[in-house]
């Protein structure tokens, strides 16, 4: 004991003195012929010299000089009973011994030693540092050493020995599982001390994250759940964090199962370390999930919200990763903060990265009641420094706008004062968000155009430029010398950027159909220099397509062009409910930070995949990983900041929908010859588009006998509904095995559930013979149209045949994949949007899933050669592909699906969602049948 | 988990860098350093990522403490235990600078040995950690150990009370308790407090022998409610108590005795240590009022009329009292004059810094400038950036929190001698203008 105190005296007294130690002579040999002398003196029998040559080794590899050539002279020095020495000499070993793995070896015999010592910390030394050198040949004779400080009585080798287990299973996992060594870890947690507990439940956390058997290695049971709860109250702050995270995995079986874990747990939110303070919200939020009763919800949220306010007086680094995490958290559960709004409000001198967070949080807690103060704040930022920060509050006063349609009269309000500062980029972004709102609300705020137009000059930004032209086309009636603007942004067209050009020239069309008369000239000179002084194809393809439409038929231009735009939507509640809900269980981890799934950005573990929805304002990344970048890239379009989609982006898929509106249109424009040069210039897709689509012709499906001879008076009648370019088909087939010859056919159809008819009443008669001989058959595709109204949603189809006889009555089931059209693709972040909005789907599990329609290659072109069309794809962490489509109904009613696959187990699940009803029982099981066939 | 944990200079250049596990490529540190480090760039954000490695720093003077990891790694965690490291360091040499890193590089190789295993932070309370780091420590020194006293090391290191040794004696008990609130101020231009609060924590300095278990009274809203219902009495006067909206203990602190009955009781370390933090919305008693009309004549003057208003008792004063106000960074002259205190425009901290060494209770002083500026070319609006105050104000609590008791039970029932102060001072004290 006296030992003890002695040294903490020595230390404190070294201490005093500031800095005491006088180690950093070490880094200062530079010389040449330093690695012989050191050699030398490694050698030195004297244990102060050799501890001497020791640290200057340390340090040159400290500094990243190659020292690996002293591996012998350092190991040399391994069997010292000085333990400073030795302690030196493993930090070396760590880092040398895989580049010497033969070498190595010579050190194994004073490991081995070492975790016999009678020391405690001596074993646990050794134990520890073995762990860490990663040579095959070591790991061999680790086994036994290590099954021993397993069971060691000294509890500070037990838990070292606990984390040395998930060490061993990174370098040979098998050797772990064969070893037994899972088994003793596992019963570790019984321990009587709280630190190996939380040691062990560390270590098979982290192999449960790695192993094949996944979650097996870890599976949490009832009295494994009370030996954590009990260590929880007793270990260190650290373990408290590695228990808690482990309890976030852990699915209670009931709400009364999670109330009462909720409940042992809730004390933690008290503890000054942010971190346990942050994984016990994880494990309540995620248990929340569980419970019912709103009364202890309520209690709960009570419980949550002061402790997730004092992180925000934590250091900034602290409170950056807990406003990432609320951000989550409000999304999952705004109302836990709905009452704080105003400790998001930003300091003078907070750090920009947390005034950025604060600022994003604002938005998402303003509401009817607070959005005053939030004005009030947000334009206080506006008058800020750091220019990135004003930007991002006079685009948050818009977003507000676009959120609170009650309060959007006052953002304009705030932004037309802050317009007044002249302070050029804010005037910019305030055009920005301006135009936003005018998407939102049209025809409500257009008094202040004036106002806008006074700061023409200032915006030389591309996006504020653009969005300045896109007012002024999309208001040219209203603006009295639109033409002159418009005309003054003419003179510079060609130094403009792309999309100001793509802008100008939509205005101008705009300009035109509104005011034909005087702008003529205007129009005529944009065209030409969009289609042939630019090298931009996108530009060249919109001026063609626009000089086409207004030569061919100014009525279908103004219809197009003019045509009402999608409603733009607040994008502050931008992740999807089940990226949501995964991001929540790894909340506090870095994959909280970057909202986004773990699987995404951790290499070597799970296969880079497109998520849904990746997140929308996580910019600041992008230029940091070209992976993370282009999951962003995809989610991140639609919502306030998209860019102004006056006519579909210019994209071949665009196209398409837009020549598709009349086929007249198309037409003329593939005989074009100024549009040769366009559509070779084009990417592929292009081609599909001036020959037609060439229609995946699905094999039809074996025609069924729907009307048996003897029910038929000798008329035997097959059918079955075929897709073909787009259209349905009847294939019927009648045969005649009476005896006398059949002649009149003629079909008529009931209500049905797709509002399918004939297209004309003697359909049938024109695709069959008028007389059908005995013994004859024939067969005749003919076309329906879906103009009738629908009615039920069972899918039958019933019809009547009349021949010379009588009338017959049969009804055939059509297949809802052969109603659906060739436009049902829908547009990525549209598709999220809906699927987020839709609460009412249908879910069928499926088994029996052959292998080749398991595997998403060769299932997804099968189902869009049925017209359903494939959007995203995600990959679970259990291993399951999550799969999402699209499809359109050829009555226009949009439907979304998801494919859950287990890859292996032949298990799946069908879910289909849809604005309208009354086809998703019926997709789900098309969709079903599909999978097993 | 932590992959590495790297001490890197403000030049980007590597002073300690341990490695725990295999991930992060030196290619990848390298650019870090170089890319983020050296070119100053870092203050945008504290997690940077760079070829799936992601990197999180905390700058402390002018070093930087980065954990670096592959996987998905537990951020708080690993920001919370930088911050924690560096509080260690400073606890064995006192000073966390570059000079002092280098000087003792060894001993924090050892350090970071124990307190990082595989990525997973083990002990960070530097009073264990100092029982058996020592940079002397020799083999024999240990062996010695070996039979009775190292066991007990590793006991303490792992056991429910890991934050104090046993056998410590003190020939008097004493035991210091120190309020110390930082009350925090977001004042309108108009005069509308946006926010106001404080943040306060209870330091104590504990000398105490044994094993004492100590339970400390607050006049907590809450604890005095559930005490008069026991009691059955309506005595209690209400609004007596405070309402605190939030608290954070320290890892000694029973949490589950917290919860259940809000009694706050602990065995405390040895030595100084924060027993816990608090904040506090409700019924804050600002100590200080500042009224400031800044008027703008022109483009090119300003004028500045200031009054400040003491708001506590007359028989408390408040010490080292500092305005400082804001001037446009074109200020050529400012002529200022203040009744009482030292008043005088300092480019150098971009304002005019009127400084009061005590201020009396319930007392107003007043201060008043003119200031003219260079004409600037540009058209840039100042920003008006807050006005800012700096106090302390010794026996004041603006929460109006007391210390009820604190009580210490100990097998041999010794007499402790318990001091306590209060102290507010200015956190985050601004007034917009």
């Amino acid at each position: 004991m006296d030992f003890v105190e002695k040294s903490i005296q020595k230390v404190n007294q070294l201490g005093a003195g500031g800095g005491g130690g006088t180690d950093s002579k070490y880094f200062q040999t530079t010389k040449k012929g330093e690695i012989h002398e050191l050699r030398e003196e490694l050698a030195n029998p004297k244990m102060e010299k050799k501890k001497e040559a020791v640290k200057k080794v340390i340090a040159a590899m400290t500094v990243g000089k190659d020292v690996s050539m002293l591996f012998t002279d350092v190991v040399n020095c391994i069997q010292t009973v000085n333990i400073e020495l030795k302690k030196l000499v493993y930090l070396y070993l760590i880092n040398y011994a895989k580049s010497q793995p033969d070498l190595a070896i010579l050190a194994v015999n004073t490991f081995v030693k070492d975790t016999q010592d009678v020391n405690p910390l001596i074993r646990a030394l050794a134990v520890r540092t073995m762990g860490c050198i990663r040579v095959d040949k070591i790991v061999e004779y680790l086994c036994e050493p290590l099954r021993k400080c397993l069971k060691d009585e000294d509890p500070y080798v037990r838990k070292t020995s606990a984390v040395c287990v998930a060490k061993l299973y990174d370098i040979n996992g098998e050797l772990v599982e064969d070893q037994g060594f899972l088994d003793m870890v596992y019963d570790l947690l019984g321990d009587s001390n709280p630190m190996v507990v939380s040691n062990a439940v560390a270590a098979l956390a982290e192999i449960s994250e790695t192993s094949e058997l996944g979650q097996k290695v870890f599976q949490i049971n009832t009295s494994t759940l009370q030996k954590m709860l009990a260590a929880l109250n007793e270990c260190t702050e650290w373990g408290q964090v590695f228990i808690l995270d482990s309890l976030a995995l852990y699915c209670p079986s009931d709400g009364r199962e999670a109330e009462s874990i909720i409940e042992r747990v809730t004390p933690r939110l008290q503890h000054a370390n942010s971190a346990v303070v942050l994984s016990a919200v994880k494990v309540m939020i995620k248990y929340m999930d569980l419970i019912t009763s709103q009364d202890t919800l309520k209690a709960l949220y009570k419980k949550m919200a002061p402790p997730l306010v004092t992180l925000l007086s934590s250091e900034p680094e602290i409170q950056y990763v807990a406003l990432r995490n609320i951000n989550l958290i409000v999304q999952k559960r705004p109302t836990i903060l709905a009452h704080e709004i105003k400790v998001f409000f930003s300091k003078y001198n907070d750090p920009i990265y947390v005034k950025m967070e604060k600022l994003e949080i604002m938005i998402k807690l303003a509401s009817e009641r607070n959005v005053d103060q939030v004005l009030m704040e947000l334009k206080e930022y506006a008058t800020e420094v750091d220019v990135e920060f004003v930007r991002r509050s006079v685009r948050a006063i818009g977003r507000c706008a676009i959120k609170l349609e009650r309060a959007a009269e006052r953002c304009i309000n705030v932004l037309l004062e802050l317009i007044q500062t002249k302070v050029n980029y804010v005037v910019q972004e305030a055009v920005i968000v301006i135009k936003d709102i005018f998407r939102k609300f049209p025809n409500r705020y257009e008094s202040i155009i004036g106002t806008l137009c006074e700061n023409l000059d200032t915006l030389d930004e591309p996006e504020a430029k653009g969005s300045m032209i896109w007012i002024i086309g999309e208001y040219a009636e209203r603006i009295d010398n639109a033409d002159e603007l418009l005309e003054s942004f003419l003179e510079s067209f060609d130094d403009e950027t792309a999309s100001v050009q793509l802008q100008m020239l939509t205005a101008t069309v705009k300009l035109f159909l509104k005011r034909p008369a005087e702008t003529q000239k205007m129009v005529q000179d944009v065209l030409t220099l969009a289609t042939q002084d630019s090298d931009n194809p996108d530009l060249r393809d919109r001026g063609y397509i626009y000089w086409r439409l207004l030569s061919t038929d100014p009525e279908a231009a103004k219809q197009v062009v003019l045509a009402e735009k999608p409603n733009i939507n607040d994008d502050s509640f931008t992740l999807d409910p089940s990226v949501l809900d995964e991001l929540i269980t790894h909340l506090s981890t870095l994959a909280s930070i970057y909202h986004k799934p773990p699987s995404t950005f951790i290499t070597g573990r799970t296969r880079m995949v497109p998520t849904l929805g990746g997140g929308a304002h996580d910019d600041e990344y992008e230029e940091s990983d070209a992976n993370i970048t282009s999951d962003m890239m995809d989610g991140g379009m639609g919502g306030a900041q998209a860019a102004p989609p006056a006519m579909p982006a210019p994209s071949a898929g665009g196209l398409a929908d837009l020549l598709g509106l009349d086929d007249e249109i198309a037409a003329p424009a593939a005989g074009g010859g100024g549009m040769g040069g366009a559509a070779s210039l084009a990417p592929p897709g292009m081609a599909d588009l001036f020959g037609g689509p060439p229609a995946p012709a699905p094999a039809a499906p074996s025609a069924k006998v729907v009307l048996p001879p003897d029910r038929g008076e000798g008329m035997q009648v097959r059918s079955a509904f075929v897709a073909q370019n787009g259209r349905v088909f009847q294939q019927i087939t009648i045969e005649n095995h009476s005896p006398a010859p059949l002649s009149g056919f003629a079909i008529q159809y009931n209500k049905n559930s797709f509002g399918l008819v004939p297209e004309s009443p003697g359909a049938l008669g024109q695709v069959m013979p008028p007389q059908l001989a005995p013994g004859q058959s024939h067969t005749g595709l003919m076309p329906l149209t879906a103009t009738g109204q629908p009615q039920d949603s069972k899918g039958h189809v019933q019809m009547a045949i009349k021949n010379n006889v009588k009338v017959f009555y049969f009804q055939d089931q059509c297949d809802v994949l052969a109603f659906l059209s060739a436009d049902g693709r829908v547009e990525r972040g549209a598709f999220l949007e809906q699927w987020k909005s839709i609460a009412q789907e249908a879910a069928l599990d499926v088994q029996g899933i052959g292998p080749a329609n398991e595997n998403v290659d060769s299932l997804c072109p099968k189902l869009e050669a049925s017209n359903v069309f494939f959007i995203a794809r995600r990959k679970l962490d259990g291993g399951a592909d999550m799969l999402y489509f699209s499809v359109k109904t050829l009555n226009g009613v949009v439907m979304l699906a998801e494919i859950g696959l287990r890859p292996g187990q032949g298990m799946g699940r069908v879910v289909v969602k849809a604005q309208q009803t009354p086809y998703v029982s019926l997709l789900a099981e098309s969709l079903k049948a599909k999978l097993l066939s | 988990m932590i992959s590495n944990v790297l001490l890197i200079n403000q030049k980007g250049e590597v002073v300690i860098s341990r490695i725990y596990r295999e991930g992060a490529s030196q290619k990848t540190i390298d650019t870090f350093r170089n890319q983020v480090i050296a070119s100053k760039e870092a203050g945008r954000l504290p997690v940077k990522v760079l070829d799936h490695t992601a990197f999180m720093f905390i700058k402390h003077g002018n070093m930087y403490a980065v954990a670096v990891s592959s996987g998905n790694a537990q951020a708080a965690l690993a920001f919370q235990f930088l911050h924690e490291l560096i509080k260690v360091l400073k606890s064995y040499f006192g000073d966390f600078t570059e000079e002092s890193v280098r000087n003792n590089f060894i001993l924090i190789y050892e350090l970071l040995d124990e307190v990082l295993d595989y990525g997973y932070p083990q002990n960070t309370s530097d009073d264990v950690l100092k029982m058996y780091i020592t940079q002397e420590g020799n083999r024999k020194a240990m062996q010695d150990r070996a039979g009775g006293a190292s066991s007990g090391v590793t006991i303490q290191a792992t056991g429910a009370i890991s934050w104090r040794k046993e056998g410590i004696k003190y020939r008097k008990n004493e035991l210091f308790i120190d309020v110390v609130e930082n009350c925090n101020l977001l004042m309108s231009s108009k005069g509308t407090i946006l926010r106001n609060d404080v943040s306060g924590c209870i330091m104590v300095k504990c000398y105490l022998s044994g094993q004492p278990e100590c339970k400390f009274g607050l006049n907590d809203k809450l604890l005095l409610d559930n005490e008069a219902k026991a009691k059955k009495s309506n005595l209690r006067r209400p609004g007596s108590g405070i309402d605190i909206d939030d608290v954070s203990f320290h890892q000694c602190v029973k949490l589950g005795k917290f919860d259940m009955d809000r009694t706050i009781s602990f065995v405390p370390p040895d030595g100084e240590f924060q027993l816990m933090s608090y904040r506090i919305t409700e019924n804050v008693n600002l100590p200080f009022r500042v009224l400031p009309v800044v008027k703008e004549l022109g483009r090119t003057r300003l004028e500045i009329n200031i009054k400040v208003k003491s708001m506590f008792t007359f028989k408390l004063f408040a010490t080292n009292v500092v305005i400082k106000i804001p001037c446009p960074k074109n200020t050529a002259i400012a002529n200022v004059s203040a009744a009482s205190g030292k008043c005088k425009y300092e480019p150098e901290h971009g304002g005019i810094i009127w400084k009061l060494r005590r201020f009396p209770g319930d007392t107003e002083y007043f201060m008043s400038g003119e200031v003219e500026m260079m004409q600037s070319v540009s058209e840039k609006v100042w920003s008006r950036p807050p006005i800012t105050m700096d106090f302390q104000v010794p026996m004041f609590a603006a929460s109006g929190l007391h210390v009820r008791f604190l009580k210490v039970f100990e097998k041999s029932n010794y007499q402790t001698i318990k001091w306590v102060r209060y102290i507010t001072k200015a956190g985050q004290y601004q007034h917009r203008i």
